[in-house]
């Protein structure tokens, strides 16, 4: 190890322009609740590798100056392999942070620090966080944090963010962040430096990042470093290339693995006298209820209870049945709308412009009704169970239990998450799919969630409108299921690509802090409301317009046949057309023409199928066109709408031929 | 005793007749070689075989040093074909050359490294040599696949081995690193494995990717 002061820039810093201070680390590490507690600004927790993809930006005032925080998304090591990682890295490559807070475990501090030496090495403004100490000394261990910082040369402060321990040491730590000469540069293998400086002396760009540390990068065979260079280098870059090749060729047999265990090496000097661990193992609790979580024989009755009072209990019955019954029934029909109606109609005298707000399909009396009278109640519900499960650690466990179902459907474990958030919202869980590794598994994952995965909002309202007709309820849930495994089963066979592969960081399991469930409920009801909201109105005014224009009419008239074939009144055509804006809005639509007494079992149970079949809604049509491009979009689209009249033309035949639920 | 190509060729010829096919003895009209060829002779000079009414018997020295030679044989095949890959007809012939290295302690080495394999990919069986006798008696697994170990079980990471450059690479970040203690935790319905103080899940075909000694 030896000081290397040298290129190092001096960092400039007038208190009247922003600085920027950024949070790196493995997944599941504190970072945002290290955020949260920075900012005091809202982003998601998560106990889930892989639930923050996007980078979340906030602000804070230490010692008077202003400081913008940013979060990124997990990342295991300065040379990215998956999307997150390379979310996280942009950051780093482009966005010159003053202060880089590395965040890592105690417990794992052997394996993190090696991504610590990275940030180092690259030259960055590195000040470490060595979080959930308090866990690290309930296992025995200890770690002295003032030898670290000797060796390491850089600010090192002990935390436990969630217990709010360190917090105040590590903004203090930012604010009078100076760079000092004490960074340690640490040595590799003779060889290795050899190597690298065979490259790092041939380029001439200006960087962020060290050219050590870019020879490295280079030397990986990364793709992103790389186009970085060659834009930098300009002429120079065929010069350094040749290099790069020649020495990736030398050492291609084990180059990525010499770098590791070299690294490795490193570590394990630094960490000599700074981490110990105790003779004998200390089982946690957690652990204990990891174990429960992960073996078949118990996890599966354990899943069925999680699904049966989280989903079923408190989502289903509470949810949706009591809460909605209140607000929509007592508040809405019963109080609000009357009372709307009545002042809409005192200050508008014209009919027209009054169907706008307090009409049939009114913004008030319609779209609001269902926003909040309808939805709110259900996806507030699901929200707060998902957000529990998400703190507890549960998900990454599901994920390995059912590891071996999904790769039937060319799916791993892994997307048993966007699915189980699908019942939430389909629109939000066709986003999480980005956290799939191939475009493979994202295309089958947005299939399935477009086509057979009813969101909460929806399921709510089909389960009530069914409930009274348990045959019904029991078809409709046997032909999504059939739909999910024959769709999962085809396209795992007909698209192209190799089978994923399943690996997975399970986080301790742990008791979701009260606050931390709040914060990430709100924040995603915040999301789906600034997102469905606008959607309602439109809905609502076009609708109006639909009306008046005559045009809904003449709408409804063409699907008329298509509404025979399947065997339902023409009215019904109205919830598709509800159905194309919000899957839920449909199913909602749906409800009232079975309380109008226009429907049997049979139909209704039709429709139901048909409706969650449906193409999605506007905006999870948006998402997947954003995610996937329009060409793909376009081809989902259409075949799950060709599926869901399929299924639904054949389902009433099957009803009519069987007699059942007549 | 260092014996010719040919000479440890028609002792493999005789083994296999003999031993596997039940045979008492060896035409030499089978061999690719005529009867007056001077192997023969070598092989008669060792005492290791005899030669009577034109048809080619053991000796008893002969059916050890046979045994041998079939063993340094077949692992030579799954030498080439499994760490090599080379395979098909080329694989034999490579493994046909190869097999004549394998002496003076060689053959001892590459068992080892190959963990004591007991057939050859055409799956003959692969005559037992001392190392494979004390690796069993010692309960010495030797570097097998991640798969290989049962819940609750210690070991060390010995190697990855795996074509995917990428994977490589992740594991090698959440610190499955050749020298790494681990515990395999669990490996139903996926494989749950402890490094340090984390848990990591993976599939069937990760963890046969990842060897470990015990």
């Amino acid at each position: 190890m030896s000081k290397c002061c040298n290129g190092i820039p001096e960092t400039t810093t007038a208190s009247s322009i922003v600085r920027k201070v950024t949070l790196v680390g493995n997944p599941n590490v504190g970072k945002s609740v290290l955020f949260n507690a920075l900012t005091g600004a809202y982003v998601t927790v998560s106990n889930y590798p892989g639930t923050s993809v996007e980078v979340s930006r906030g602000r804070t005032a230490i010692n008077g100056d202003a400081w913008e925080v940013i979060d990124t998304p997990g990342m295991y090591s300065i040379h990215t392999i998956t999307e997150e990682e390379r979310v996280a890295r942009e950051i780093l490559l482009h966005e010159t942070p003053d202060v880089v807070l590395h965040v890592l475990d105690a417990r794992n501090l052997e394996r993190m620090l090696a991504m610590t030496i990275q940030l180092i090495e690259a030259e960055l403004p590195v000040v470490l966080v060595v979080n959930i100490l308090d866990e690290a000394e309930r296992m025995g261990l200890t770690i002295d944090l003032d030898l670290l910082r000797q060796k390491l040369g850089i600010p090192v402060i002990g935390a436990a963010t969630a217990r709010k321990r360190g917090i105040e040491e590590i903004r203090a730590a930012i604010g009078g962040y100076q760079r000092g000469c004490e960074q340690q540069c640490f040595l590799y293998s003779r060889l290795l430096e050899h190597d690298i400086h065979e490259v790092a002396h041939l380029m001439r760009g200006e960087y962020l990042l060290s050219r050590r540390s870019l020879a490295l990068l280079l030397l990986q065979q990364d793709e992103e470093i790389e186009s970085i260079v060659r834009e930098r280098e300009g002429e120079g870059y065929a010069v350094v290339a040749a290099m790069v090749k020649k020495i990736a060729f030398e050492r291609r047999e084990s180059f990525h693995l010499d770098l590791s265990l070299e690294r490795k090496e490193i570590v394990r000097r630094i960490i000599n006298g700074v981490f110990r661990a105790p003779d004998k193992r200390v089982v946690t609790m957690s652990e204990r209820m990891s174990r429960l979580a992960v073996q078949p024989l118990t996890g599966i009755p354990l899943l069925l209870a999680v699904l049966y009072f989280g989903l079923y209990q408190f989502v289903g019955v509470f949810g949706a049945g009591t809460v909605v019954d209140l607000l929509e029934g007592k508040l809405f029909e019963g109080l609000f709308n009357p009372w709307i109606t009545g002042v809409v109609t005192g200050i508008v005298p014209w009919t027209v412009i009054q169907e706008l707000f307090v009409g049939e399909y009114g913004i008030i009396t319609l779209g609001l009704r269902y926003a909040v009278g309808i939805i709110l109640p259900i996806v507030a519900t699901f929200f707060i169970f998902f957000s529990f499960l998400e703190d507890t650690g549960y998900f990454p466990r599901l994920a390995l239990l059912v590891d071996r179902i999904f790769k039937h459907f060319g799916l791993t474990g892994r997307a048993v998450i966007p699915m189980v958030l699908g019942f939430g919202c389909d629109t939000m869980a066709t986003m999480v799919t980005r956290t799939l590794e191939t475009t493979r598994e994202r295309i089958i994952a947005t299939v399935l969630l477009a086509l057979t995965i009813p969101c909460s909002a929806q399921l709510g309202v089909i389960m009530s409108l069914l409930s009274k007709y348990p045959g019904a309820l029991a078809v409709w849930g046997g032909c999504l299921m059939l739909l999910f495994l024959v769709v999962g089963l085809l396209s795992a066979r007909i698209l192209p690509g190799e089978a994923p592969m399943f690996y997975m960081e399970l986080p301790p399991m742990r008791l979701p802090q009260f606050g931390n469930v709040v914060t990430k409920t709100y924040t995603r009801m915040q999301w789906y409301f600034l997102e469905i909201l606008p959607l309602f109105v439109l809905a609502s005014v076009l609708l109006w317009l639909g009306k008046i224009t005559g045009f809904f009419e003449k709408l409804v008239a063409a699907m008329a046949p298509v509404m025979a074939s399947i065997g339902l009144p023409n009215d019904a055509a109205v919830s598709f057309i509800f159905g194309f804006f919000r899957r839920d809005y449909g199913a909602a639509g749906l409800y009232e023409l079975q309380g109008k007494g226009l429907m049997d079992a049979r139909q209704l149970t039709v429709a139901a199928v048909t409706l969650t079949l449906f193409i999605p809604c506007v905006a999870q049509f948006l998402i997947m066109k954003k995610e996937r491009g329009w060409k793909v979009a376009g081809v989902i689209g259409l075949l799950v709408s060709l599926l869901a009249f399929g299924s639904g033309y054949v389902l009433n035949k099957a009803l009519l031929l069987t007699g059942l639920l007549t | 005793m260092k014996l010719s190509e040919k000479a440890e060729e028609i002792l493999e010829a005789l083994w296999i007749v003999v031993e596997e096919e039940g045979a008492a003895f060896l035409d030499p009209v089978r061999m690719k070689f005529p009867a007056d060829d001077p192997a023969y002779r070598e092989l008669t000079g060792y005492t290791l075989i005899e030669l009577k009414q034109g048809m080619v018997y053991f000796r008893p020295e002969g059916r050890e040093e046979g045994m041998k030679t079939i063993r340094r044989h077949r692992l030579a095949e799954r030498l080439v074909m499994d760490v090599f890959n080379i395979r098909g007809q080329d694989g034999d012939d490579k493994a046909c050359q190869f097999e004549h290295l394998l002496n003076e302690g060689a053959d001892t080495k590459v068992c080892t490294m190959l963990n004591h394999p007991s057939t050859c990919p055409h799956g003959k069986p692969i005559p037992p040599g001392d190392c494979c006798t004390e690796a069993r008696s010692t309960g010495d697994l030797g570097v097998v696949p991640l798969t290989e170990f049962k819940s609750g079980q210690e070991g060390e990471i010995a190697y990855i081995q795996t074509e995917d450059g990428k994977k490589m690479q992740k594991l090698m970040a959440m610190g499955v690193l050749p020298g790494n203690k681990i515990v395999l935790v669990q490996a139903f319905p996926s494989y749950v494995f402890r490094v340090g103080f984390s848990e990591f899940a993976i599939d069937s075909t990760l963890a046969r990717e990842i060897f470990v000694r015990k």
